[in-house]
């Protein structure tokens, strides 16, 4: 069998792009942006990890069972994030001082 | 170059690819919730004591984890080469590209060894020699608690991503991965690149909080 060969720039561009993500998030410590730096650093890290998951873990293509598997963690995440906050959200006497 | 059959349950070798894979979405599914959980437990203490995680998180090493995320980063690109060479067949820089991300590997954790005795050196270890400083207050021992149980179990992870890279080198120099079958380096390659993806978010958890002068 004769394997066709995969250009590796799409790969090369997709690492260049995630090591200026990474100058953006350590710049974005330096900046004066109060509330908003967790939004900004978990907004970069977020793009980060879906060109990781794009592109490093070969999502992109055609759609395929791997698409509901890779989402199905983050759809489980949603139930835990959820009923996790509206127990610390209703629960008195938390933090205790 | 002897014909491969797949295992008997599968129709064909693809197939048997793609079982592998979704198995391994499947086990990443779970190592997702794992490390949310850990990740939630962050984001509420992070809420409830704003300011001494920032404050504390000015001691973290900023520097180091960044060189550690791009080390990682740079692992996951030679990891996504070296599936590329196995499919095609090349052999030599398929070794060589699961070396150098091995290798990377072993740098991160170098890297991460040498972080942990500067934490150790600035007494920010929980239970061992942790010691509050003047203005801070003693939730930041908490962020310390998160900082060695996130960075650590990150490390078992990837520790385990080297062993299993070190295994493909051993198949692959003896001829047990070809264009035919490559399933184990897809495999592993998902494993390693979903750990580096887990350092991203840990990064972005405890290095960058507001490092402005206030």
């Amino acid at each position: 069998m004769s394997a066709q060969r995969e250009p590796l720039l799409p790969y090369v561009v997709a690492w260049l792009v995630l090591m200026l993500l990474l100058g953006l998030s350590v710049l974005s410590a330096y900046l004066d942006i109060g509330i908003f730096h967790p939004i900004v650093n978990f907004g970069i890290a977020a793009t980060q990890a879906a060109i990781i998951f794009i592109m490093f873990m070969r999502l992109r293509g055609r759609p395929s069972l791997k698409w509901v598997f890779a989402a199905a963690g983050f759809f489980w995440l949603l139930f835990l994030f959820g009923l996790s906050t509206v127990d610390y959200a209703t629960r008195t006497g938390f933090p205790t001082q | 170059m002897r014909s491969l059959q797949p295992e008997p349950q599968y129709a064909t070798l693809e197939q048997q690819t793609e079982t592998a894979q979704l198995g391994m979405w499947m086990f990443i599914a779970t190592e997702v919730m794992f490390f949310g959980a850990l990740v939630f437990t962050y984001f509420l203490y992070r809420t409830h004591y704003w300011e001494q995680f920032r404050l504390t998180a000015q001691d973290s090493k900023i520097l180091l984890g960044s060189i550690n995320q791009a080390i990682l980063l740079t692992s996951s690109l030679t990891m996504v080469m070296a599936i590329n060479f196995g499919k095609e067949g090349r052999q030599r820089l398929l070794v060589l590209l699961l070396l150098a991300t091995a290798l990377l590997g072993l740098c991160f954790l170098g890297v991460k060894g040498f972080e942990n005795f500067e934490d150790y050196q600035s007494s920010t270890v929980p239970s061992v020699n942790f010691l509050l400083k003047s203005g801070y207050h003693p939730p930041t021992e908490l962020f310390w608690v998160f900082y060695f149980i996130a960075t650590g179990l990150h490390a078992v992870h990837l520790t385990i991503g080297i062993g299993l890279i070190l295994v493909l080198v051993w198949l692959a120099r003896r001829g047990r991965l070809s264009p035919n079958y490559y399933s184990p380096l897809e495999v592993v390659g998902l494993y390693w690149s979903f750990v580096d993806t887990v350092w991203v978010f840990l990064f972005a958890a405890i290095y960058p909080l507001g490092r402005a002068a206030t």
